[in-house]
């Protein structure tokens, strides 16, 4: 791609799942995730399925590993407050990797405050479960996702990526 | 009829096949460890509420294996949006059952809302699941786990345990040894 070239925020992480042969997807939506969303859908190698809440995503990911799957849950950030004891008792217990696509909320540009609690403490919520937090920017985001994505289940744990207000409004 | 009773009859029919099994945490996986181990039997010894979930993930994942998941009503009642998603994918594949003794116990046997007014019956059905069945006796289970292959059979029985002992396999052996079963062999770590 030639400097100045337009990118796709929802393109290029769609790109990086496929590139990262993801083929199971849970989703909880995110007004960030709304473009990207109908392209797992879409695609016919991925199986997707929509949750009602996080935890349950959680749920679901883990079986699918366990059938062989390569999965992955998109959500907002939000959504991390309703996973921290599955993302403990079942995926770091049974060393179950999971790639999670955050939609970070609550953060610079957010012009809802009701976002910003939980967007100031997503990134030390994962901390403190020992989840890598990867915050790529746009140009970035198709290696950095590869790469997390391949480290996680290299080593049966879970890989966050954090994207920012400012990450979708990129191009 | 209590849960050990059930459990007994579900691993007297599924036992012997192919069949992959999730047990909810406490004594469902307790007790079902204790009647019939078999390395296709996957016991979640944390995350309450979501036996469900990774039944439905495998049976999404695997089409063409029988999944059953065993919860209970507490973990049900924990994760009550799980029956609308099982409603919308509908594996048909995937056979939940809930043994419904109106008590968490594993805590105690403090009551659920089961032992009040919530029917699980009404909910499984109001959330869509096409196939819901309701047994209460050794008989009608027996006769709906031959012919019932997937949907929500909720199983009432009587609330109590059986004293068995906890589980000694480490989760590393546990997930390890079922995806021996569960997972093509390219995919088995």
């Amino acid at each position: 791609m030639k400097e100045g070239d337009y990118m796709d925020p929802s393109q290029e992480v769609f790109k990086a799942i496929k590139e990262s042969g993801i083929d199971f997807i849970v989703s909880v939506p995110c007004a960030n995730l709304q473009k990207l969303i109908p392209m797992v859908d879409s695609d016919p190698d991925i199986i997707h399925v929509p949750a009602t809440r996080e935890e349950e995503g959680i749920g679901i990911c883990a079986g699918a590993y366990m059938g062989g799957k390569k999965p992955a849950i998109m959500m907002q950030n939000s959504g991390m407050g309703n996973s921290i004891n599955a993302l403990a008792s079942l995926n770091r217990l049974y060393n179950i990797p999971l790639l999670i696509i955050i939609s970070h909320r609550g953060v610079e540009g957010e012009p809802i405050c009701a976002q910003v609690p939980m967007g100031e403490k997503t990134p030390l919520l994962l901390e403190v479960l020992d989840i890598p937090a990867y915050k790529p920017d746009l140009a970035q985001s198709r290696k950095t996702i590869e790469k997390a994505t391949k480290k996680a289940f290299e080593e049966g744990k879970q890989a966050a990526i954090l994207l920012s207000i400012g990450f979708w409004r990129e191009s | 009829m209590i849960r050990y009773g059930a459990l007994e009859i579900l691993a007297e029919k599924e036992g012997d096949k192919d069949t992959l099994i999730i047990a909810n945490i406490g004594f469902p996986s307790k007790e079902l460890h204790e009647i019939y181990d078999r390395k296709a039997n996957f016991y979640m010894l944390g995350s309450m509420g979501l036996s469900s979930s990774i039944g439905l993930g495998l049976a999404l994942a695997r089409p063409e294996r029988k999944v059953i998941a065993i919860d209970g009503d507490g973990s049900v009642l924990m994760n009550m949006g799980s029956l609308a998603t099982i409603a919308n994918q509908h594996p048909d594949n995937y056979l939940l059952v809930i043994i419904d003794n109106g008590a968490y116990g594993s805590t105690g046997n403090q009551i659920t809302a089961t032992a009040g007014l919530t029917d699980l019956k009404k909910v499984a059905l109001g959330a869509g699941v096409q196939n819901v069945a309701m047994v209460s006796d050794e008989s009608g289970l027996k006769k709906k786990l031959d012919t019932m292959e997937n949907g929500v059979l909720i199983v009432k029985t009587k609330a109590g345990n059986k004293k068995v002992p906890v589980i000694r396999l480490c989760p590393e052996d546990i997930i390890k040894r079922f995806m021996e079963k569960s997972a093509l062999p390219f995919h088995s770590r």
